[in-house]
């Protein structure tokens, strides 16, 4: 009977008793909700793009200087603090709590840093330029309600993650938690990332303007 | 026991030099794009430029941070071809999107 069962199980990681993707549950729920929502972020993205590919007057509002110079700024920020979150996990694999929660932190400091600096462009841009979700003065009014949806919702995948690595931050350096936690809200955090390399190039560079 | 054999897997696959090396190519590929812009080309082709840098931008990330690429087949196979396949069916209006401008009166 026993054999059997081991003949069977052998012969295909499906057939039960197994993980078959030899991950934990945690790391495979993340993912599937990365998936959708990353099939979100497209269908937000295509929509901008067809509107923006299909309209010629689609303005630029975005100079040179100084405006893709601090949204590349801040593609630099989210950049490095994926690169932190790598340490982090890699230090909590090897079991360095105190250095995880340290490297953890360089990633809030990077996630604040680019919250600040995309209000300060929202900012900019209601003040200043007069854009609002409804209304904008460069005739096309799309502008502002697809500009406002697209990074308001990638804005708040940013503090939700600041949140999360927060609370996992401090259970590691109390000594709870374990490495595939962190490993879990890391993937988070490089998915935040990921939608940010294709806002960036599709909202802002495609609407720079060079004088 | 099971537990401190994943954990041994995981600390094999990357070291902190490819995070790194990984970190500087994305960040080269933002200049790329960056410099591109600067250019100022037309709309399709400065498109098609920078959603394939950012795609490739995408796997790397995806690849290394995320970690995918030391992960199962099964995991990847249950999880892109879905994802991509998605994302291509949102292509087909693209070509109207495109074609709307001329159609316009005047234009």
């Amino acid at each position: 009977m026993s054999s059997q069962v081991t003949a069977v199980s052998s012969a295909s990681a499906w057939e039960g008793g197994k993980s078959p993707y030899a991950t934990n549950s945690k790391k495979f729920g993340m993912w599937l909700f990365i998936i959708s929502d990353a099939l979100t972020f497209s269908a937000l993205l295509f929509a901008y793009t067809y509107g923006r590919v299909s309209n010629p007057d689609w303005p630029k509002p975005f100079d040179f200087t100084p405006s893709i110079i601090f949204s590349s700024v801040m593609t630099f920020c989210l950049l490095s603090s994926s690169l932190t979150m790598v340490m982090a996990v890699h230090q909590m694999n090897h079991g360095n709590r105190k250095a995880a929660g340290g490297w953890i932190l360089a990633t809030i400091a990077g996630g604040v840093a680019f919250v600040g600096l995309h209000l300060t462009e929202w900012l900019r841009l209601i003040n200043v330029e007069h854009v609002t979700p409804a209304s904008n003065p460069f005739g096309v009014p799309q502008f502002g309600a697809t500009f406002f949806a697209i990074t308001g919702l990638h804005m708040t995948h940013v503090i939700i993650g600041v949140i999360y690595l927060a609370i996992v931050c401090q259970a590691v350096l109390r000594g709870k938690f374990k490495a595939e936690d962190v490993e879990v809200s890391g993937l988070y955090w490089h998915f935040v990332d990921l939608v940010w390399m294709f806002v960036f190039p599709l909202v802002y560079l495609m609407s720079a303007r060079v004088n | 026991m099971s537990t401190h054999t994943e954990q041994v897997e995981h600390i094999e696959g990357a070291t902190t030099m490819t995070f790194s090396k990984v970190w500087i190519a994305l960040l080269v590929l933002t200049a790329i794009e960056v410099f591109l812009c600067y250019e100022q080309l037309p709309t399709v082709v400065m498109l098609t430029l920078l959603v394939g840098l950012s795609v490739i931008k995408a796997v790397l990330i995806i690849a290394y941070f995320m970690h995918l690429k030391f992960e199962r087949l099964s995991l990847f196979l249950t999880l892109f071809p879905m994802l991509i396949f998605c994302i291509l069916l949102m292509l087909i209006f693209l070509g109207d999107a495109t074609r709307i401008p001329v159609m316009r009166p005047g234009f």
